[in-house]
């Protein structure tokens, strides 16, 4: 007895060594499952600050395109507003629920990106206090950046588009073709797009919009446009295609979060019909 | 190791720390190139230290820069295996048999060529850990050891930069 705890008063350096290891990839294990809880990370309230404190600086110095941007941006909407007023003299009519608005806009600023892993995440400095919730889908006027992982009170981690675990529910503009859009950690720029059959005609230069069918983004966001068509070397059944992402990550400023509200509606829906959905 | 010099690696640890989070952090050179500077914190340690307040001081360093690089158990699983490996290869690395014992093992104690020596492989075990971590189950093996080995010079680089930049000379020249 007096030897086994010899022996392992001798080897308690590679003791604590192991259970520090099994400690921290635990941590990775448990960050990286979309359903694990992750209570420390940057939405945490002091690190929020500290971030916030540095974007305040650093964004300092991009205001001008930021206010570019934003004016490009308003310009186009009060064109669509415009299209949209009813004239004086025409009727109007109650729309149905059917066409009614299912999704909510807010607006939020990144305080902290990172492009160079293979796990990218974002700090966005709305929380819960503001109505963000996890799950929502985060754009902005280039095209998808992410979707929100979790928040705290003033704080909200997300997903970046860079992130090799999260996949996009997409389309091809033109021809209405169903697929998934997933970044593949290699360019920073580009996108691997799945799931498309080899006899869809895909062309250099197609847009890739969102589907509107996971219920996270709208339809028709842009995503990216296809910068290379190759047949699929593993499965004969797709092709290879790779999208060059609309969104400059590297100077993402202001974003928009966007709410299906009628979300929990449709989840419980699936789960009612045993169907499991894919974001 | 007194209190004074506990202070003043505490306010060292904690400069690395701020320059690490807020200004290395939006750094890679070429896109491959990461710079570690913190593991100077870990690596001057003086040489009587045990292994236990080592890993530990190790862990808890690592975690914090996890909590801001959004990368929660990468940085703090490789800064332990770096603590853990270090007293085997300071023993390895110092030549004569223990005759010329170092203090601390730093610059202007190890020289250039026994620094580096030192403190490459060590950030190259490091490096390895941590992209092996990154890019688990997206099968970029190319990438791990590209970015490690980048990375690591680069990180060496730097450790060498702010000890001729910063640290006092002990002995004169």
């Amino acid at each position: 007895m007096l030897r086994i705890l010899q022996f392992l008063y001798r080897i308690r350096a590679f003791i604590l060594f192991v259970l520090l290891e099994v400690l921290a990839i635990g941590m990775i294990v448990t960050n990286n499952s979309p359903q694990g809880a992750a209570f420390f990370n940057s939405s945490n309230q002091l690190v929020g600050n500290a971030l916030k404190k540095q974007a305040d600086v650093v964004q300092f110095f991009s205001l001008a395109d930021a206010n570019e941007s934003l004016t490009e941006e308003n310009a186009r909407i009060m064109g669509q507003l415009i299209a949209f007023k009813s004239k004086p003299d025409s009727m109007s009519i109650t729309l149905d629920s059917a066409l009614a608005a299912t999704y909510e806009f807010r607006g939020a600023r990144v305080i902290a990106n990172s492009l160079r892993f293979s796990q990218n995440y974002l700090t966005l400095n709305k929380g819960s206090k503001h109505g963000v919730k996890p799950g929502m889908g985060v754009f902005n006027s280039e095209g998808v950046v992410g979707r929100v992982k979790s928040v705290s009170e003033n704080y909200a981690v997300a997903f970046s588009l860079l992130n090799t675990g999260l996949m996009v529910s997409s389309k091809l503009k033109t021809s209405e073709v169903l697929s998934s859009v997933q970044w593949d950690g290699a360019n920073s720029s580009e996108a691997k797009l799945l799931y498309v059959p080899r006899h869809v005609r895909a062309q250099e230069g197609d847009s890739v919009v969102t589907s509107g069918f996971n219920a996270v983004f709208p339809e028709g966001i842009l995503i990216g446009i296809i910068s290379k068509v190759e047949p699929d070397k593993k499965d004969p059944n797709y092709l290879d295609l790779t999208v060059r992402l609309s969104t400059d990550f590297s100077k993402l400023t202001y974003v928009y979060l966007v709410e299906n509200t009628k979300f929990n509606e449709l989840d419980s829906l699936y789960s009612k019909s045993e169907m499991t959905n894919e974001y | 190791m007194n209190i004074r010099s506990l202070i003043s690696f505490a306010f060292l640890v904690l400069l690395l720390g701020l320059v690490q989070v807020f200004f290395l952090k939006n750094l890679a050179l070429f896109g491959f190139a990461f710079g570690f500077l913190y593991l100077l914190g870990i690596l001057i340690l003086p040489t009587s230290i045990q292994s236990f307040p080592l890993m530990l001081i190790a862990f808890f360093m690592g975690f914090v820069i996890d909590v801001f690089y959004e990368t929660i158990g990468m940085h703090t699983a490789a800064a332990t295996l770096l603590a853990f490996l270090r007293p085997f290869w300071l023993k390895v690395t110092s030549p004569g048999g223990g005759y010329d014992e170092v203090e601390e093992p730093n610059l202007a104690e190890l020289g250039v060529g026994r620094f580096i020596s030192y403190s490459f492989p060590l950030i190259l075990v490091y490096s390895l850990a941590f992209f092996t971590a990154d890019q688990w189950g997206t099968g970029g093996f190319f990438s791990i050891i590209n970015k490690s080995i980048l990375s690591s010079i680069f990180s060496t680089l730097l450790v060498i930069l702010v000890q001729l930049l910063f640290f006092k000379r002990k002995r004169g020249i």
